[in-house]
C-alpha cells in the first residue's frame, strides 16, 4: 500500500491511550428505565408503534432469554453482565418523528459531521467524499436520518430504518426478520430479538443494481445504555448491493455493551457486499471501559449462484465475539469472509466465521488476518462444513497472525468438517512475528525500524483490505496505524 | 449451559458402582489409593466425555460405549495361552518383548531374561503397591491433563509396565511393549511407565491387540519421561479387533537437546481415541508427533494432540494421514500451545484426509494458541478425494482403477510413515498399508 509514510506519521501525532472519536454529545434524551423485564419490552414496541405480531415475537424471544446463559466457550473474560443496570432504550428527545434534516438536533448533526460523516446531502454532493454514499445514522437506540432515499426510492431500493420498514412494510420484515438468526440462536442473539431498538432494512428488487453504496453509522452516546440494532437486508433475485457499517462510541470508564443481528438474504444470483470497521471505544491501556460487542452475523446464500461477502476491519471493542457467517444454501453459492483483527492494550477478540456448504458446487474463501500488541488477545474460531449432499464444494481458508511483543496472543481455533468426498477443503494458518530478514531488507534499502515495521504490517493485510470499497480502505488503513501505535516501531 | 449434568448412562452408572467394590482389590499403597479416590471423585464429576464437551466433541463415549463391560481380571492359565496366539499373529520386529495380558503384568509372555543391557522390565502392579521410586516420582507426571479417560485409568487401573532404560545406553533392539485384551468382553485399564534416562536411545514398538467381534473396552495409559540428549523412537500399532473400543492416553515430557518420535497406526478397531500429551521441559528439543489412520465400514478414530511449548527454541512436527471409506469417521484435534516464555519455538502441523466415499466423514480441528511473538508456528489441513487428474494419468498408462488408487493411496499414507526413521519398522508399515489396501 502507498500510503506508508502517511501511516508513521498518524502513529506519531497521536498520543498514546487517546481515542479520536471518544468525545460526548450534549442532547437532550429520552431514557427508558433501567432494567429489563416484560414492560421495557412493551414500551419498546409501543415507542416503535409496532405492529401486534412484533410484540409478540419480542415477548417470546425474552420470555425464551430468560431460560438461556450466557456462552462461555469463547476465549475472552470479562465479569458478569448486569442485564438490569441497562437502559435498554435511549433517544433524542427532539426526535419524535422528523420529517425532515431540520427537524433533527443540530447537536446531533454536529457529531455526526464530527465523525466524518455529513448527513445533510448537499454537503456531501458538494463534495465531501467522492462518491455517493446513502447513510442511516443510528444514534443510541434510534435512526436519526437516512439520506438519499428519494433517489434510492425511484430505482425501487428501500433504505430506511427497520422502525419505518416495520410500519411501512411490514409483510417483507414480517417474512424475512428471524429467518437467518432464530429467535432462539443464541444468547446474545434472543436478547436482541427481545429488546432491538434500530438498525437498518434494505431491499434491494429484482434485477436491479443499487446506484449508491449503503451506509449505516452507529453511534453510541448515552452513559449506561446498550445499543442492540438490527439489520436486515433482503437481495432479490440477480439484485447487487454493496453496504458499509462503521462504528463509534464515546470514551467512557464503564463498559458498554453492544449485542446486534445481522441478517443478510441473497435470493438467485443476487450478491451483497458487507463491509464493517467496527471501531467501538477499545477501553484504555489498563483496560479500563470500552464496548462489548457481542455480535450475530449471518448471511443466507438461498438462491442459486448467489453471493454473500463479508469484510470487517476489526480495531476497537474492548471484546470482540463475533463470527459473521454463510449459509451456502443454493447450488453454486458463494461466501467470503475477509477480516482484519487488530487488537492492542488489553483488548479480547475472538472473532471469525462458519462457512456451511449445504448446495452444490458451492465455494468459499477465508482470509484472516490477526495483529495482537500489547497485552491483547487475539482468537480466529472459523467452521467450514460439507452437508452430504454438498458435492464438489471447495473452501479456502488463511488465518495468519502476527505478534508484536510479546505480552500478548494469537490464536486459531478452526473447525473442518466434511461429509462430502467430492468437497476439497483447504485450510492453512501460520502465526509469526515481523521476520527479521524482512525488516533487514527494507532497513537496509533505507527505511528507519518504524517505516519498515509499518510497510510489513500493511503488507500483511492487504489482502484483506483489496476488498474493502475505496473510502473504507483509506480509513481502515489509518486505523489500524492508530491501533497499533505504542508497539509499532 | 456447561454445567448441566446430563442424566447418567447406563455405562456410567455401571462404572460408578463399581468402583467403590472394586477399590479393595486394586493394588497400591495409601497414597495410591487416595490418588484413585481423586481420580475417581473427578469422574464423578465429569462422566463419560461426551459433544459438549470440547476435546471430546467429535467423539461421544457416551453414545459410543452404550454399556460399560465388567472388569477385566487377572488372567487365567487359558487367557495367557490365548494371547499367546493373538501375539503370534503381530508383524515380527526382533524385538524383546514386555507384555501386558489384560491390564496385567505378563512375564510368562516376556523375554525378561533376553532384555538388552541396560534395560530393566518390571511389574507396575507390584510397583504400585511397594511405593517405588518411578511410582512415587513419576505416576501421573507425564499424562496430567483434566480428561475424564485419564481420571478412568488413574481410579481403576490394575497393573502394567515399568520400563527404564539406564543412562548413556544405546539400546540397538527394539523394545517391544505388548498390550493383550483376552476372554469374554471386559474393561482393561493397563498402563506403562518408561523412563529413558540421559543420553539414552531406544527403539520401543507399543502393540495393542484384542480378537475380532468381541467388545472389549481398553482405557490405556502409556507415560514416557525421557531425559537430556536422549533419542527416543516410538512406534505405536493400534491392532485390536473390529469390536473393541480402544482410548488411549501418551504422556510424553522430553528432556533438553532431546528427540522423540512417535507415530501412531490403527486401522482395525470399531472405535478408537488417542490422546498424546506432549510436554518440551528441555531447550533445544525436537518431537514429532505422527500417525496414519486407515478406516473402512462404520470405524471411528480420533487422534487428539495436545503439545507444549513450555520452554524456548524446541520445535515440533506433527503430521498425519486419514484414510476414510465407507461410512468411517476421522477425527483430528491438534492443540500446540506456545508459552510466553517458549520464545524460537518451531511448530508446523499438517492434518491430510482422504474420503473415498460419500458417507465417510472428516473432523479436522488444528488449534494455535500462542503467546511468545519470535515464533514460527503454521498448520494446515486438507479434506478431499482422491485427484481425479491423477488417476486418469495412472490409469491411461493402462493401470486398473484399483491399483491406481492404491498405488495414489500407499503415496498419500507414506507421507506420514516417512517420520519413522528405523526402516524395519517403516517397512513394516508399509506392508500393513499395502495389505489393509488390498483387502479394500
Amino acid at each position: 500500500m502507498p500510503a506508508v509514510q502517511e501511516t508513521v506519521e498518524q502513529v506519531r501525532a497521536i498520543d498514546v491511550d487517546q481515542y479520536k472519536y471518544g468525545f460526548v454529545t450534549d442532547v437532550e434524551m429520552e431514557v427508558a428505565p433501567k432494567g429489563l423485564n416484560e414492560d421495557i419490552v412493551r414500551l419498546i414496541s409501543a415507542k416503535k408503534n409496532e405492529p401486534e405480531w412484533m410484540l409478540e415475537w419480542r415477548l417470546d424471544a425474552f420470555r425464551r432469554w430468560q431460560t438461556m446463559r450466557d456462552p462461555q466457550w469463547a476465549r475472552v473474560d470479562y465479569p458478569a453482565i448486569d442485564f438490569n443496570d441497562i437502559h435498554y432504550y435511549a433517544a433524542p428527545k427532539k426526535n419524535a418523528a422528523p420529517k425532515s434534516l431540520d427537524e433533527v438536533d443540530p447537536a446531533i448533526l454536529d457529531a455526526y459531521k464530527k465523525l466524518g460523516i455529513p448527513l445533510r446531502e448537499q454537503e456531501i454532493l458538494a463534495g465531501v467524499q467522492t462518491s455517493k454514499v446513502a447513510v442511516d445514522a443510528v444514534f443510541d437506540s434510534v435512526s436519526v436520518v437516512t439520506t438519499f432515499k428519494e433517489e434510492l426510492a425511484k430505482a425501487g431500493v428501500i433504505f430506511c430504518s427497520i422502525s419505518e420498514a416495520l410500519r411501512e412494510h411490514p409483510e417483507l420484515v414480517k417474512k424475512y426478520i428471524g429467518s437467518v438468526v432464530p429467535v432462539t440462536d443464541n444468547y446474545y442473539a434472543t436478547l436482541n430479538s427481545a429488546v432491538f431498538t434500530d438498525g437498518s432494512f434494505v431491499y434491494i428488487p429484482k434485477g436491479v443494481r443499487c446506484p449508491m453504496e449503503l451506509s449505516t453509522y452507529f453511534r453510541i452516546n448515552e452513559k449506561n445504555t446498550g445499543q442492540f440494532e438490527r439489520t436486515l437486508i433482503i437481495a432479490e433475485e440477480g439484485s447487487y448491493v454493496s453496504y458499509l457499517e462503521g462504528c463509534t462510541a464515546p470514551q467512557r470508564d464503564e463498559n458498554q455493551l453492544h449485542a446486534a443481528v445481522v441478517e443478510l438474504i441473497a435470493l438467485d444470483d443476487a450478491e451483497i457486499k458487507y463491509s464493517t470497521v467496527q471501531n467501538w471505544y477499545p477501553g484504555d491501556s489498563e483496560g479500563k471501559g470500552g464496548i462489548y460487542n457481542f455480535v450475530t452475523k449471518r448471511g443466507d446464500c438461498r438462491g442459486k449462484n448467489s453471493k454473500i461477502s463479508w469484510t470487517q476491519v476489526e480495531t476497537g471493542s474492548s471484546i470482540t465475539w463475533k463470527y459473521p457467517s454463510c449459509i451456502l444454501r443454493g447450488d453454486g453459492s458463494r461466501g467470503e469472509f475477509y477480516s482484519i483483527a487488530v487488537s492492542n492494550g488489553r483488548q479480547q477478540v475472538d472473532s471469525g466465521t462458519k462457512m456451511i456448504h449445504l448446495g452444490k458446487n458451492t465455494t468459499s474463501r477465508i482470509i484472516a488476518k490477526g495483529i495482537s500488541a500489547g497485552r491483547s488477545n487475539s482468537t480466529y474460531r472459523g467452521l467450514v462444513s460439507a452437508h452430504r449432499k454438498a458435492s464438489n464444494a471447495r473452501n479456502f481458508t488463511n488465518c495468519d497472525s502476527l505478534l508484536i511483543g510479546n505480552k500478548c496472543g494469537a490464536h486459531t481455533v478452526p473447525y473442518i468438517e466434511s461429509k462430502n468426498a467430492t468437497a476439497v477443503f483447504e485450510h492453512e494458518a501460520t502465526t509469526s512475528k515481523i521476520s527479521e530478514e524482512q525488516m533487514f531488507y527494507c532497513m537496509q534499502r533505507g527505511l528507519s525500524a518504524e517505516e519498515a515495521t509499518a510497510l510489513i504490517v500493511n503488507g500483511f493485510v492487504k489482502d484483506v483490505l483489496q476488498q474493502l470499497p475505496m473510502e473504507f480502505a483509506v480509513e481502515a488503513q489509518k486505523l489500524i496505524s492508530i491501533s497499533l501505535e505504542g508497539s509499532v516501531g | 449451559m456447561t454445567d448441566v449434568t446430563p442424566i447418567r448412562t447406563a455405562a456410567e452408572s455401571a462404572i460408578l458402582s463399581r468402583f467403590p467394590e472394586a477399590k479393595a482389590s486394586l493394588p497400591g499403597t495409601p497414597a495410591v489409593a487416595t490418588l484413585r479416590e481423586q481420580a475417581f471423585g473427578r469422574f464423578v464429576e465429569t462422566g463419560l466425555p461426551h459433544r459438549r464437551v470440547e476435546k471430546w466433541k467429535y467423539t461421544d463415549l457416551r453414545s459410543i460405549m452404550r454399556e460399560a463391560a465388567p472388569l477385566a481380571g487377572a488372567p487365567s492359565a487359558a487367557d495367557l495361552a490365548a494371547a499367546k496366539v493373538l501375539l503370534a499373529a503381530l508383524p515380527d520386529f526382533g524385538a524383546a518383548n514386555v507384555t501386558v495380558v489384560n491390564g496385567r503384568f505378563a512375564p510368562s509372555l516376556s523375554d525378561l531374561g533376553a532384555l538388552p543391557a541396560g534395560v530393566t522390565a518390571s511389574d507396575l502392579g507390584e510397583a504400585l503397591g511397594s511405593g517405588h521410586k518411578l511410582v512415587v516420582e513419576r505416576l501421573g507426571r507425564a499424562a496430567s491433563a483434566d480428561d475424564s479417560a485419564l481420571a478412568l485409568n488413574a481410579a481403576f487401573m490394575a497393573g502394567g509396565a515399568i520400563v527404564a532404560v539406564a543412562a548413556g545406553v544405546a539400546v540397538d533392539r527394539p523394545i517391544a511393549l505388548r498390550f493383550v485384551s483376552v476372554g469374554t468382553a471386559a474393561a482393561t485399564y493397563p498402563r506403562a511407565l518408561i523412563e529413558i534416562g540421559t543420553g539414552a536411545s531406544v527403539t520401543l514398538i507399543e502393540t495393542h491387540v484384542s480378537a475380532d467381534g468381541i467388545a472389549h473396552q481398553a482405557n490405556g495409559v502409556v507415560e514416557i519421561f525421557a531425559g537430556d540428549e536422549t533419542k527416543v523412537e516410538h512406534v505405536r500399532i493400534n491392532a485390536h479387533g473390529d469390536a473393541t473400543v480402544d482410548v488411549s492416553s501418551l504422556g510424553v515430557v522430553l528432556g533438553g537437546k532431546a528427540e522423540l518420535n512417535s507415530f501412531n497406526f490403527v486401522t482395525n478397531p470399531a472405535a478408537a481415541r488417542h490422546q498424546v500429551f506432549f510436554r518440551f521441559a528441555g531447550e533445544h528439543s525436537t518431537g514429532n508427533v505422527s500417525g496414519a489412520s486407515l478406516l473402512k465400514g462404520k470405524r471411528h478414530a480420533d487422534t487428539t494432540l495436545f503439545v507444549d511449548h513450555a520452554v524456548e527454541n524446541c520445535a515440533s512436527r506433527e503430521t498425519f494421514a486419514h484414510v476414510l471409506d465407507d461410512q468411517a469417521t476421522g477425527v483430528f484435534q491438534g492443540m500446540i500451545l506456545v508459552r510466553d516464555v517458549a520464545q524460537k519455538t518451531d511448530g508446523k502441523m499438517m492434518s491430510r484426509a482422504v474420503l473415498l466415499s460419500d458417507d465417510a466423514t472428516m473432523n479436522n480441528k488444528p488449534e494455535l494458541e500462542i503467546y511468545a511473538d519470535d515464533v514460527a508456528c503454521g498448520h494446515g489441513a486438507t479434506v478431499g478425494a482422491l485427484d481425479e487428474d491423477l488417476l486418469f494419468y495412472l490409469r491411461a498408462r493402462g493401470l486398473p482403477k484399483a491399483e491406481a488408487e492404491a498405488l495414489m493411496l500407499a503415496a498419500f499414507v507414506g507421507e506420514a510413515l516417512e517420520s519413522i526413521a528405523n526402516e524395519t519398522v517403516r517397512e513394516t508399515l508399509e506392508g500393513l498399508v499395502e495389505a489393509w489396501l488390498k483387502a479394500r
